[in-house]
């Protein structure tokens, strides 16, 4: 609870039109994109810079509210969601892009701009900013920055964390720090840049960040690779990099899925095959060309029963945005949607695969997937419905299987998505007791009050853990 | 304001009544917030998205909130525009979810005095009865045409309405006299042989206060091979009652419209305003729990078809059509394109017609601000989302804006005036231009004969 008194101070740093503690505006930001979770902040904050965000957070964390800081709320682990109460800062004043440097290739941007907004503005100078999470078009770049987002060009390009140069922090004691710079090289100290992303708003608040930018690529092609058996498909992955090469783009979409999508955007995907590949190649085009006349060989040696090209940019744009709609539009099969975020190395994806769809047959429960295939990042995805009390506790047992066998097979409980509220009870599984001991550690180091998005990524207890046989 | 004990009905209605499965397909993904022009206008917050929204129903359905002041503001502030339907991959229906809670609301709060009285004029005893909107329309053509107008501007007299509404006195067309209101036509035969037979949907305010409009469409109609009947006992569409909170009356008209159509043996019933249209289009979800009208609503449904759709279809933008060189731009009627899913037949019709430069707009297919009465209950917004679309016509340099739908053209003739622009740029019904470029061909072909004779 915040009293009269504490009110007041926050109304007297940001204003009162800034200051939100009416009923429904607590209830707006109450829940984020993840199912099952929901409970209402004490009040909402929009500070209107670093010097706001720092004066409350020093409130905060001198009467112990816990502050959840938020982008625009699509985290899938309830990252948002403000499970112990206390205060909900929100960025929609702090969204300006301060500078794009054309000369040290780098962006600087508050954390509330939203990705695809950056995307566009760079890409209008030519320069290139790749990571491109599905939600790229509402997701802000400091939820980017916290989760450490992936996206459709994470083969290549890589994820968020390896465009992230320099950013700054308010620290849970309130202290305002910079952490890296416009530099190439900087080992000046322990890299906080690196541990910040990622950090899923438990360690500090970021109110500035600055992004490497890379020059646009010449060119570029895209495919579909259409396969009756799902295995096959997972193969052809696996063998694509085998085969040395990386492409920018390598998605994985099961016929239940791509039946969903082409539900919604009707553009004439396949729906009357198991799964398909979206594969794109950009660069020089003489690589380009190779690259992809390639990789069209390896799928048919895979028992691909067509290859098709993108006949122009528009044909192919609107595959990548059908591909970006995959976790919505699975929406719609049922009440409540569950996915996952299991992540191998690229080698066992076929493998993952194969479990998946045995764990779900085990269980009983339909599971459809689609993912960033090239990076071993699967989405396996319940339609249910919460209200089925039953169904609800296997579909549980089945994701539990589906963890372990990811760690088993070398992998993480969580490509992308995060831990958040959700998967803190079986992070313990991926990190081992020491491993969430060091991190522990850290977390008391900078957040000795325990301040900072209470309740996420750390557990009260681990969940008991399964043991795959097999 | 509610009191306590009309929220806990409300509450509870809200259980009865909302839609849980809809309401649970939300998966709060956030894809519609980026097109919810009240989301933008407001400074991006929650409460005023369609997520927000769509939460704040489902937290009354729960029990987690009550349904207080600030959950009704949330959904009055809502623009009714569905932009985050064909954005939302789940499918989600918004706009029932919507008309559902409004008319929740409406029917269980107690209205103060003076909004009871404007209700119950405007919704039971004005719109239903065409003979009523003639003769009201008549008054405005009285005060229009005897010397009152020019009396009250002078005077200052209209001073005494709020700034909204002394804007739309300026912007009201000059309304037809009651005489050619009531001699309305109800059969005419195509221009050349017919292709199809085809029903028009006349509407209330279309028929009356945009009368020449729909002179307008049915000479197009005509124009382009249709055989057209006009059936007398159709009347409005509803839409105002329905986004009105007012739901029953609504399905009053639905039934009184399905009878006059249903046993006409037509093509298509053709529909010239958006907002009509498309709530015409639903019909079917609003008649979903009567059973003997269910199949009675689809059959009518099916039919429904606006008149951009008919003319391209009827290869209308093949002909010669032709008017003055001029920078055309256009804004989507909200419901014409989000429901009805017209959007690139008005655009093709225009591309197709000589002088005209078409300069798509940016952002042509956000709100206007009209919205039904939104203009006048939320001046505020409505203004702030006028002004926007104002800049993006600005930038565009276009002198015609071409609408479909008459709260959209009031909307952009509004917005001409605060601009300051009525001497330079002119906003008209896509019928009337169409209309004006098809006579341009016949007048210049007219001149040419002329010239050529003597
Ligand atoms: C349909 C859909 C598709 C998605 N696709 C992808 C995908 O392809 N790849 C992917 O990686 N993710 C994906 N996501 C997940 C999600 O969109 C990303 O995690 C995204 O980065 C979240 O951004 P946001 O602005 O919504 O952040 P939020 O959800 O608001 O916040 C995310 C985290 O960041 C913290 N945070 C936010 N701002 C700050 C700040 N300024 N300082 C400190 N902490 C902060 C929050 O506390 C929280 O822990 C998808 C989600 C949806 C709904
Ligand atoms: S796009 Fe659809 S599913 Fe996503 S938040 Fe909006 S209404 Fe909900
Ligand atoms: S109908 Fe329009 S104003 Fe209302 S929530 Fe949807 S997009 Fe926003």
């Amino acid at each position: 609870m915040i009293s009269n008194d504490i009110k007041q101070q926050f109304i007297r740093i940001v204003g009162a039109e800034n200051y939100d503690d009416s009923q429904a505006g607590r209830l707006v930001y109450s829940y984020d994109a993840t199912p099952q979770f929901q409970s209402l902040p004490d009040a909402v904050i929009a500070p209107r810079n670093t010097q706001e965000v720092a004066e409350i957070v020093k409130i905060c964390n001198e009467h112990r509210i816990p502050i959840v800081p938020r982008g625009s709320g699509t985290n899938l682990c309830a990252g948002t969601c403000p499970i112990e109460g206390g205060i909900v800062l929100v960025f929609k004043h702090m969204n300006k892009i301060l500078e794009i440097d054309e000369e040290n290739l780098t962006v600087t941007v508050q954390p509330g701009v939203i990705t695809l907004d950056l995307i566009k503005a760079v890409e209008e100078k030519g320069l290139f900013y790749p990571p491109d999470p599905s939600s790229m078009k509402i997701s802000t770049i400091g939820g980017n920055i916290n989760e450490n987002s992936g996206g459709l060009r994470g083969l290549k390009y890589g994820v968020t964390r390896d465009y992230v140069m320099a950013l700054e922090v308010v620290l849970p004691n309130g202290e305002i720090i910079r952490t890296g710079g416009k530099l190439a090289k900087d080992v000046a100290g322990y890299d906080l840049t690196r541990l910040f992303v990622g950090s899923e708003g438990t360690l500090g608040v970021i109110t500035e960040a600055t992004l490497k930018l890379i020059p646009m690529p010449e060119t570029k092609k895209t495919m579909l690779a259409l396969y009756q058996d799902l295995e096959a498909a997972a193969r052809s992955v696996s063998k694509i990099i085998a085969n040395k090469i990386i492409p920018a783009t390598l998605e994985f979409l099961d016929q239940p899925t791509l039946e969903v999508v082409e539900a919604y955007a009707q553009i004439g995907l396949p729906t009357d095959v198991k799964a398909v590949l979206l594969i794109e190649q950009d660069g020089p085009q003489e690589i380009v060309e190779r690259d992809i006349k390639k990789m069209a060989e390896i799928c048919k040696s895979e028992q691909a029963v067509s290859v098709q090209l993108a006949r122009s940019e528009e044909e192919a744009e609107a595959l990548r945005t059908a591909r970006r709609t995959a976790l919505s539009a699975l929406a719609r099969l049922k009440p409540t949607t569950i996915l996952e975020d299991a992540t191998v190395p690229r080698s066992e994806i076929a493998k993952m695969v194969k479990a998946i769809n045995e764990i779900a047959e085990k269980y009983n429960v339909k599971i459809c997937t689609f993912g960033h295939a090239g990076d071993g990042n699967l989405h396996p995805t319940c339609p249910t419905d919460a209200r089925d009390r039953d169904e609800m506790e296997r579909v549980e047992k089945a994701f539990a299987e589906i963890f372990a066998k990811a760690i088993e097979l070398g992998g993480t409980i969580t490509g992308e998505h995060g831990v958040g509220a959700m998967k803190a009870p079986y992070l313990e599984w991926k990190l081992g007791e020491a491993g969430i001991a060091a991190m522990k550690a850290i977390k008391q180091a900078l957040d000795p009050n325990n301040i900072m998005n209470p309740g996420k990524v750390f557990a009260k207890s681990t969940r008991k853990r399964v043991v795959v046989t097999r | 304001m509610t009191t306590e004990k009309e929220r806990s009905i409300i509450q509870t209605k809200f259980r009865e009544r909302m839609d849980e499965d809809e309401l649970m397909n939300c998966m709060r993904c956030g894809f519609c917030l980026p097109t919810c022009p009240t989301y933008i206008e407001s400074g991006f917050q929650e409460s005023h998205s369609p997520r927000g929204r769509i939460a704040l129903m489902k937290a009354v359905v729960d029990g987690l909130i009550e349904p207080d002041e600030d959950v009704e503001r949330s959904l009055n502030m809502c623009l009714g525009c569905r932009a985050c339907e064909p954005v939302c991959p789940s499918g989600v229906r918004y706009g029932h979810l919507l008309e559902e809670a409004r008319d929740i609301i409406q029917q269980n709060k107690k209205h103060s005095f003076p909004i009871r009285v404007v209700r119950k004029l405007v919704f039971d005893e004005l719109f239903p009865y065409p003979k009523r909107m003639r003769i009201a329309t008549a008054l405005l053509g009285f005060y229009q045409r005897s010397g009152l107008r020019s009396f009250a501007r002078k005077t200052g007299l209209l001073k005494v309405l709020p700034p909204s509404l002394r804007d739309m006195e300026k912007i009201l067309p000059d309304v037809p006299a009651l005489k050619e209101m009531k001699e309305r036509p109800r059969h005419l035969e195509s221009e050349g042989a017919p292709k199809r037979r085809v029903a028009f949907f006349s509407g209330c305010l279309m028929d009356t206060m945009f009368m020449p409009t729909n002179d307008a469409t049915m000479r197009l109609l005509q124009l382009a091979g249709c055989e057209i009947v006009i059936p007398e006992s159709q009347t409005c569409c509803g839409a105002l009652h329905g986004h009105g909170g007012e739901k029953q009356k609504a399905k009053e008209l639905a039934k009184q419209n399905i009878r006059a159509f249903e046993e006409l043996d037509v093509d298509y019933i053709v529909t010239n305003a958006g907002g009509c249209g498309a709530f015409l289009m639903e019909y079917d979800h609003l008649l979903k729990d009567e059973e003997e009208w269910r199949e009675r609503a689809k059959a009518f449904v099916a039919k429904i078809k606006d008149i951009s759709e008919v003319l391209v279809e009827l290869d209308f933008h093949k002909k010669r059509l032709k008017v003055e060189p001029q920078v055309v731009t256009y804004q989507d009627s909200c419901h014409l394109r989000n429901v009805m899913k017209t959007s690139a037949s008005p655009r093709k019709l225009l591309r197709a017609i000589q002088g005209v430069e078409f300069r798509e707009m940016k952002d042509a297919d956000r709100c206007c601000g009209s919205a039904g009465i939104y203009n006048i209950v939320e001046p505020e917004m409505s203004m702030q989302i006028l002004d926007y679309k104002m800049e993006m016509a600005k930038q565009t340099k276009a002198t015609t804006i071409v609408t479909a739908n008459p709260g959209c053209l009031l909307q952009m003739k509004l917005g001409i005036e605060r601009e300051g622009l009525s001497d330079r740029v002119r906003a008209v019904h896509i019928v009337d231009f169409l209309l004006e470029a098809a006579e341009g061909v016949q007048a210049s072909e007219h001149e040419e004969r002329i010239r050529k004779t003597s």
